[in-house]
């Protein structure tokens, strides 16, 4: 792949793994980061993109986006300054095979587009009985392994899944939630779903699935990480393991940073998550715990078609379109946090990439050249037309959003904008 | 975020569909029992007829099957000269994988005027009503015959109707609604309309396994035990138990739940003396209610079913804008 000699000018640099925020220019050739300031020798006839009155930062790494129709919602992404992310496993067939990732792999490849990180499934057929092929899966591209929104209820697959995957060095991603104490639950086991009647998902339902998980982890040392907390329990419980020293690293939804049951009013359909929003001070513990690093913060983009969310609350399909608004909504989030914009950007560019394991979610010399340049003073709206994905779900349709995506490069070719 | 207004009311405040009793104001309740009021002596006369749905269409869409409620809201739209049709839709195009809003859209081409819902999942008649709104329908009212645990309004507002009758008055009420509240429409709906017509004190009483986590927050007076809750209560309202909440490891067994929380003479005389006892029906003799308490003195159970009508004639005449 051949790719120019491009200088971002004029714009706040900000690169948070590396502290830097500043008026500096950025100088790409190669596929990566030349320099960072004056531009290197050679540069002379470089194409410049002018980045005045914006912020150049490392592309985002989403931590979870679902990608029916790959090619739209890798479009999606590079509008929303997604460079790389994370595609989990619980896909229709799940990624259990090697052939199905080569395969994903192959078509993102192609669509030259944001980099597909896929999860491997944890167990075949993410069954929950028998382990699926780490190596394999592994030399495929997989990046880790989980359930996906699955839950593997046999706790002593999970203890095998997590000392077979520490023996390799593989990670193991759980989404914490008991089966069981979640049943048929639609919505949190609070104020709202006791008004509107609709089955519940106890905090209990997360907070047991953490200990189980944290347990198993002290138990075989496997590198693990818990996706999409909910709860306020959830958060005190890792804070707690961390403390006494276990390496376990988790995320939060974007939306649940924003959102709490209240919003589902009457009944919308576009407030169905899966976990479920849920109670006011359940979105400040998850807030406090993004604002100081324990949480990194995610799209979790599920695109929904229309039909899947015009029914009845308890029966629509769960989740949003976020790939476009992780980067506004995290913003939107500092802001009302009182988070600096450094510290807001490193939940959704660095520190997904170390979780990851990945390069990329920096701007340091030699990295990839993967990079986010946006307005953070641009305000749009939130329309149907407005979103390239596929998926129009959001509860945020209508909602004005400030900060918008203006370039995004990906191994130093300009993918969205110009 | 986006839905947050009460659909029931139109711009001008008025009652356009009836999809639960909470977030109605008080105005709107009363006019409804005062309404209701007033059909009670069309039910006694020789021709049980008004004409105040003469021409229009009554669809009674029952998603989930139950003859007692289809017939009152049949028999209710009768009197007002409405036509009916009776959908079972139980066994016809959802079965065949038609969509709910398919459905909708189809019987809207049939020149509905009302639909009265009935369905399994909380929220349906919610959805029907905004799907109307936004394909510029609003001219078709729904009424919500019971929707999962959410709400059953016309029950509501019939128990409501029935207070007013034998108390007059709420505010010095206190009220006790005993049983299975988790599961259950009509103790939300009676809650919310009890507190908007300012009930003195509404009591939920139950074991932990049949209430909601945060029932309090519904504006209700928590007990657990049946004789503690139930003194000095001028109303007593009891909940049907379904047999399937023994499989869920809700409770042990019917007998056991009897001994707790059935409703006997020597348990009713705690209550205030001229406390009146109230059941939606069907009931469980011997589960929730011993019958001696049924048949007693005390027992309001078979007037609710003739208020029931009238409540169903006025909520359908005022939706429909009469």
């Amino acid at each position: 792949m051949t790719t120019q000699k491009i200088s971002i000018k004029n714009g706040r640099l900000i690169d948070p793994k590396h502290g830097v925020d500043a008026r500096l220019d950025l100088h790409l050739a190669a596929g990566r980061v030349a320099a960072v300031g004056a531009a290197p020798d050679g540069f002379a006839g470089a194409r410049v993109i002018d980045a005045a009155g914006c912020v150049v930062c490392p592309g985002l790494v989403d931590l979870a986006a679902r990608l029916p129709g790959l090619e739209g919602e890798l479009a999606a992404a590079v509008a929303g300054g997604v460079t790389a992310l994370a595609c989990p496993p619980d896909t229709r067939p799940p990624l259990d095979e090697p052939g199905l990732v080569e395969r994903l792999v192959g078509r993102a490849g192609d669509a030259g587009l944001a980099r597909v990180l896929p999860l491997g499934a944890l167990t075949a057929r993410l069954r929950g009985e028998a382990l699926a092929e780490f190596d394999r899966l592994t030399r495929a591209g997989c990046v880790a392994f989980s359930q996906g929104n699955t839950a593997l209820v046999d706790t002593q697959v999970l203890l095998r899944a997590m000392q077979y995957a520490a023996t390799f060095g593989h990670a193991v991603w759980l989404r914490p939630q008991d089966k069981h104490l979640a049943g048929e639950g639609v919505a949190h086991d609070g104020e709202v779903a006791a008004r509107l009647g609709l089955p519940a998902i106890p905090a209990a339902a997360e907070t047991v699935a953490i200990a189980t998980a944290l347990e198993l982890a002290r138990t075989t040392g496997v590198r693990l990480h818990l996706m999409r907390l909910s709860t306020a329990g959830g958060v005190a419980l890792v804070r707690r393991a961390r403390a006494d020293g276990l390496a376990v690293s988790c995320d939060v939804g974007v939306h649940h940073l924003h959102l709490t049951e209240m919003d589902i009013g009457f009944f919308d359909s576009a407030a169905r998550f899966d976990p479920p929003l849920r109670a006011q001070r359940d979105r400040e513990a998850l807030s406090a715990a993004a604002a100081d690093g324990l949480l990194a913060i995610c799209s979790d983009h599920t695109p929904v078609d229309a039909d899947g969310k015009q029914l009845p609350f308890g029966e629509a399909e769960t989740g949003a379109s976020g790939l476009e608004l992780l980067l506004p909504l995290t913003l939107k989030w500092a802001e009302a946090a009182g988070v600096p914009l450094a510290t807001a950007l490193a939940r959704i560019t660095c520190d997904p990439a170390a979780i990851l394991g990945v390069a990329g979610g920096e701007l340091a010399v030699g990295a990839p050249a993967d990079v986010c340049v946006f307005d953070p003073s641009a305000v749009w709206q939130v329309t149907a037309d407005a979103l390239r994905s596929d998926g129009k779900n959001t509860p945020f349709l209508g909602c004005g959003m400030q900060g918008r995506v203006r370039t995004t490069l990906v191994g130093g070719r300009v993918v969205f904008g110009d | 975020m986006s839905k947050q207004r009460n659909p029931q009311l139109n711009a001008n405040g008025e009652l356009t569909h009836l999809l639960s009793t909470e977030g109605l104001p008080r105005e709107v309740l009363t006019h409804i029992l005062d309404t209701a009021a007033s059909f009670m002596e069309v039910s006694e006369r020789d021709v049980k007829k008004v004409p105040l749905l003469r021409g229009k269409s009554v669809f009674n869409l029952f998603f989930e099957n139950s003859t007692r409620t289809r017939t009152t809201f049949e028999i209710a739209a009768k009197r007002l000269s409405a036509d009916v049709l009776n959908l079972d839709i139980t066994r016809s195009s959802t079965a065949k994988g038609e969509t709910l809003l398919d459905t909708i859209d189809n019987l809207c081409a049939m020149h509905a005027d009302m639909f009265v819902v009935r369905h399994a999942t909380s929220g349906a008649p919610y959805l029907i009503a905004e799907h109307l709104a936004r394909v510029g329908r609003n001219d078709i009212h729904v009424v919500n015959a019971g929707d999962g645990r959410h709400a059953h309004p016309t029950q509501g507002l019939l128990d409501m109707y029935t207070i007013r009758h034998y108390k007059k008055e709420f505010h010095n009420l206190t009220v006790a609604i005993v049983g299975d509240i988790l599961h259950s429409r009509v103790a939300r709906s009676d809650i919310h309309a009890l507190n908007t017509l300012g009930a003195g004190e509404v009591r939920a009483i139950g074991p932990q396994t049949l209430l909601p986590t945060q029932m309090e927050k519904l504006g209700v007076r928590v007990f657990h035990d049946l004789e503690e809750g139930i003194k000095g209560c001028d109303v007593v309202i009891m909940l049907r138990l379904q047999n399937e909440r023994m499989n869920g490891a809700l409770l042990p067994s019917a007998g056991e739940y009897f001994k707790r929380y059935g409703l006997t003479p020597e348990k009713l005389a705690l209550a205030r003396p001229d406390a009146i006892v109230m059941h939606p029906g069907p009931m469980n003799r011997g589960v929730e209610i011993d019958s001696e308490v049924a048949d007693g003195p005390q027992a309001v159970i078979l007037p609710q079913v003739s208020f029931g009508i009238a409540v169903r004639m006025a909520v359908m005449s005022i939706v429909a804008g009469n």
